[in-house]
């Protein structure tokens, strides 16, 4: 989230897209009805009528995976009408930035493209520059060659009707949501856009996002209270292990992984870290070194020296594709021997998961660590195998739950808060901490008594845990930053002692005196753990709570806030919720943590870009500066916007168990979600009766109008297939499901919960067995969102 | 103490049953085995081990679609034809505005079961002893007479349970139905500020009560009154000649019962 769930209570219009809040975030609903009371209007956008749409002012149907079409409407309809808050969009994004005048777009496809390698050349997706490198800008926003009319043109092809014929949203719905959202166009009003996995689990989940973001920034929305891109995590501290490094291509504190070509220290700071001749761009990442040296210190202590680059060439490059569907390929081609699983079940969580149980037949061993046997625990085991044809060692240990343990968690917000222990664990289960100190322990040992090819990195590690259970606030001490000697001001004042806590990352260093586990997470100061404060007083009137907790960077509570405030002036553009605002006598801002504390038209508010501004012309993703429109890899139309059916970045395996779909023989669309009673893959709900007894069968939701079709009845045995399994599930036949009119079509869609198994006490077929093998261009999150299939009554 | 009562906002309500589920936790009640009939509904209805429950209604019409969740439970009359029919004085009214269960003064005769307005006691017969027992929402009365409020309301993430003073919830509950008015729903009226004497349990629905399945206007039956003071006696001579013979005792102690209750709460 760039804001906060509490923030939700400022908006004037929250539109919840790709997301069901009500069901998997009750939690947020407190806040949106909190904003509804205020007079907000809460805009609903799903292919079927959720929890969520109960709640909602304003329901709109659309089919799977036609977000683009979606959002680029309305960002047509924003630019088209003038809708955009002008001075915001001049001022604070890239749009009056000039763009390479090689840059075009021709049926569905940027410049740059390779057929063959499904890859860009994105050299031409770039600025024109003066002398010193700084973009030529035209205010006035006319020149063709801007960012604002490249999205004009761009998204002029989004009209009503083909937006309507493509998302199946009837015409005055998306117009009723369009003058609805677009109204938060005006300064001092902000719209919300909460989302979740229905917007990321595509092909083009990143840019789905990128619409969001797009048309935050038209709207002024980024930045303010009430509004902003805030993601809504699927667990409580998926965001805590986001940002230490829970994915394959980033380190901590989203420092870069370093590739081949980085074979010094030097040359990889050389690589990543942004330069700029703009004064007034901040250009935070200037500081990266100093983060990333401090990184090597936490990690390796006194063997991270000046002379061995702080033992750089310890950390492996990064010369593959480890995304989940990467590594599953290649244990399904028995490249991985070995497998470590915990706090997750890929063989009910993994897509074309039939491939993936499959895949860890390959596996010498396998461990999982998990409060119960799960099915990836059991894959040997699962229905429909011999046991005695797999040979997989599998070890399972178990581990303590969240309540029976210590440690931080990190909201959806951004809040890191600490977690006490309730009890004991039960019988032998041991803490993740545990667990993960014995391993290393032991790897250590072996490394240091028996070599191997490289043993420095693991044998050097900085690991003082002791031979018990890690203290966790010595960790967090270790994550948040120390001195490692005094470190001195200009004027040679000592400003840490050694030892001593660092105040916050402005005072770490990249001469290695400092050691810091992540830079955005310095909660532990001398004034002690800081995710442990409990204020409930707020003092800011819009409900930050800052001094609840502690929140990633620098305890600021609303990201992007110099972008709440008139340029010139610092006057909040809404009066009403300001985050922040110039006091002019006192020359200091108020309010939250400012990004950056300059007076105000000193420097540009995105300080995280080299340019200063917000990116509405976007250069890094892998398929393309604007969001385009493409039908998921299994579709059962034609793209009505172009000659370009799928996104053409992403990558398509191969193995013989990654079968597609065709419409002629799986002409439904499906798509999978969670329901509020199960959690995840459900090891942890299947097994609590009080749950199974509330959801207790794997079902399959439909309209009425597919089951006349079919022959179903509501409640009926029916059987879902697709070109990779079948599922088994009670039809739920519901006018909560509506077909789709698509083109003059009429598509059906229907939608199946993932949570079941064949463990626990409460069994059924895992939707996963559905869905495919293929995942986002950008982040290779697998597309569980839209897919084809067929349904039948089972016999 | 005054008075208190629970307020159920269905404008607010999410479905999600973490109330349901709470209900169980805190009372010891198990869960019982289910299967899924077409619906997001489970258990399919109230039972001696569901005392609360949300049942969904779907509702399709010119206006569109809309998706009702309603938490379903005693209502807590303050005419109550349980407590009037009770022939042990298992039900009682009790001080605070609930009416309370006493599970081994009930001696599972099944009057409350026939009775209530609402249909919301459930009979239970223990299959080893024959015994009948009745079960209802006692409104955490072990909770609520401790300072504590009710398992459902504590665990609401979405606030729409509120548990406090019976005037202070009512005047909540009106002031809601403005607010519902004035953002677009017309049908939200509050419903048991003042039915059957006022209820324990207020709602604020945003349709019209029969949408959720209750009565518009529920009464507490004639026959109530006149069975529990005319033909109750005579209805243990059909069971058999020994329980009429006991009928009146049934009558005297329940009578001398209540009056020591009401010496106590004095």
């Amino acid at each position: 989230m760039t804001n906060h769930w509490i923030d939700i209570k400022n908006a004037d219009v929250i539109m919840i897209i790709g997301s069901n809040a009500a069901e998997n975030h009750p939690i947020s609903i407190k806040w949106v009805e909190e904003a509804r009371r205020n007079g907000a209007v809460l805009i609903s956008v799903d292919p079927r009528f959720t929890r969520t749409s109960a709640l909602a002012d304003i329901y709109a149907p659309l089919r799977s995976g036609t977000d683009i079409a979606f959002i680029g409407g309305l960002i047509n309809y924003v630019l088209e009408n003038e809708l955009y808050h002008k001075e915001y969009v001049a001022e604070y994004t890239n749009a009056s930035f000039l763009i390479n005048p090689d840059f075009g777009f021709e049926n569905g496809l940027f410049v740059g493209y390779d057929p063959n390698k499904r890859k860009y050349d994105k050299s031409a997706w770039s600025y024109q520059t003066d002398a010193d490198g700084i973009p030529l800008e035209d205010k006035t926003l006319q020149d063709p060659n801007t960012v604002f009319q490249h999205l004009k043109r761009h998204y002029a092809r989004y009209d009503l009707d083909t937006v309507s014929a493509i998302t199946g949203t009837p015409k005055e719905v998306l117009e009723k949501v369009y003058s609805t959202y677009a109204s938060t166009g005006q300064p001092g009003k902000a719209g919300t856009i909460m989302y979740a996995m229905g917007a990321t689990q595509h092909t083009y989940g990143t840019q789905n996002v990128r619409s969001y973001a797009i048309l935050q920034l038209l709207l002024g929305n980024i930045g303010v209270a009430g509004g902003g891109i805030n993601a809504l995590r699927g667990l409580h501290n998926v965001q805590g292990s986001t940002d230490m490094c829970l994915l394959f291509h980033i380190l901590p504190g989203y420092l870069k992984t370093p590739i081949e070509a980085d074979e010094t220290l030097a040359a990889h700071l050389e690589r990543v870290t942004p330069r700029t001749n703009d004064p007034k761009s901040v250009n935070w990442w200037k500081n990266y070194p100093k983060y990333m040296v401090s990184l090597l210190k936490a990690w390796w202590g006194d063997a991270a020296t000046p002379e061995n680059d702080f033992a750089f060439h310890y950390l492996p490059r990064n010369s593959a594709n480890y995304s989940h569907i990467a590594l599953f390929e290649a244990m399904y081609r028995g490249d991985i021997k070995g497998f470590i699983v915990l706090g997750q079940n890929p063989a009910v969580g993994g897509p074309n998961s039939n491939m993936e149980r499959k895949a860890m037949e390959n596996l010498d061993w396998l461990v999982v660590i998990d409060l119960w046997e799960t099915e990836t625990a059991a894959f040997w085991k699962r229905p429909d195998v011999d046991p005695a044809s797999i040979q997989t060692e599998v070890f399972l240990l178990p581990a303590a739950s969240y309540v029976e343990r210590e440690g931080s968690v990190t909201n959806s917000g951004r809040w890191i808060q600490w977690r006490y222990k309730a009890v004991d664990p039960i019988g032998d289960a041991k803490e993740d901490l545990w667990i993960v100190n014995q391993i290393m322990r032991r790897l250590r040992d072996l490394y240091a008594t028996q070599g191997g090819a490289f043993p420095d990195p693991i044998v050097n590690l900085t690991w003082d845990y002791g031979d018990g259970l890690p203290d966790a606030e010595q960790i967090a001490r270790e994550i948040s930053g120390t001195a490692l000697v005094d470190l001195k001001d200009k004027e040679g004042n000592v400003i840490v002692k050694a030892g001593q806590q660092v105040k916050n990352f402005t005072q770490l260093r990249d001469d290695g005196s400092t050691a810091c586990g992540n830079w955005l997470y310095n909660y532990y100061t001398q004034e002690g753990n800081l995710a442990k404060r409990r204020d409930t007083v707020d003092r800011s009137g819009i409900g930050l709570y800052s001094n609840w907790g502690w929140c990633w960077p620098v305890n600021r509570r609303i990201i992007y806030n110099r972008a709440s405030v008139h340029p010139v002036t610092g006057e909040p553009w809404d009066k009403e919720h300001p985050v922040i605002r110039w006091d002019p006598v006192a020359k200091k801002w108020i309010g939250d943590v400012p990004d950056g504390g300059t007076p105000p038209n000193t420097i540009h508010p995105f300080i995280m870009k080299p340019e200063g501004h917000a990116r509405i012309f976007g250069l890094g993703l892998a398929d393309g500066p604007f969001p385009e429109h493409y039908e998921p890899w299994e579709s059962p139309v034609p793209n009505l916007l172009s000659g370009t059916q799928n996104n053409p970045a992403f990558k398509i395996w191969a193995s013989e168990m990654d079968y597609k779909g065709e419409a002629d023989k799986y002409p439904i669309i499906a798509t999978t979600y969670r329901i509020t009673e199960h959690m995840q893959a459900g090891a942890m709900t299947r097994n609590l009766p009080w749950l199974v007894e509330a959801m207790p069968e794997l079902f399959v939701e439909m309209s009425p109008e597919l089951a006349e079709e079919k022959g179903i009845r509501n409640g009926d045995k029916v059987v879902v297939e697709t070109a990779r399994g079948s599922v088994t599930g009670v039809a739920l036949v519901t006018p909560r499901f509506r077909p789709f009119q698509v083109n003059g079509r009429m598509l059906h869609q229907i939608g199946v919960p993932w949570h079941w198994g064949y463990m626990g006490i409460s069994t059924g077929d895992s939707a996963n067995v559905l869905t495919p093998h293929v995942g986002d261009a950008n982040t290779m999150i697998p597309e569980f969102k839209a897919f084809l299939c067929d349904v039948r009554k089972a016999v | 103490m005054g008075k208190v009562a629970m307020l159920i906002d269905t404008s607010k309500c999410t479905g999600c049953r973490g109330c349901q589920v709470a209900c169980k936790e805190w009372n010891d009640l198990p869960a019982t085995t289910t299967t899924n009939w077409g619906s997001y509904e489970n258990p399919p209805d109230l039972s001696a081990s569901t005392w609360t429950r949300i049942s969904f209604h779907e509702v399709a019409d010119d206006r569109g679609v809309r998706w009702l969740f309603f938490k379903e439970g005693c209502l807590h009359c303050t005419e109550a034809a349980c407590v009037e029919v009770c022939p042990t004085a298992a039900l009682q009214y009790h001080e605070m505005g609930f009416v309370s269960l006493d599970e081994d003064r009930c001696n599972g005769c099944g009057y409350c079961v026939e009775f209530c307005p609402f249909q919301i006691p459930r009979l239970e017969i223990n299959p080893l002893t024959g015994q009948g027992k009745a079960y209802k929402c006692t409104l955490c009365q072990d909770r609520v007479t401790n300072d504590l409020i009710p398992a459902c309301a504590k665990t609401c993430p979405a606030n729409a349970i509120q548990f406090g003073d019976r005037e202070a919830m009512v005047t909540m509950a009106q002031k809601r139905v403005e607010e519902l008015k004035a953002i677009g729903y017309t049908n939200a009226v509050v419903y048991g500020d003042k039915e059957l004497g006022g209820l324990g349990r207020i709602y604020v629905l945003t349709e019209r009560p029969s949408v959720y399945g209750l009565p518009e206007n529920p009464q507490v039956p004639a026959l109530t009154r006149l069975w529990q003071k005319g033909i109750q006696p005579f209805g243990y001579a059909a069971v058999g000649l020994t329980l009429l013979g006991l009928g009146f005792n049934w009558v005297v102690q329940r009578r001398v019962a209540r009056a020591a209750e009401a010496e106590e709460e004095g």
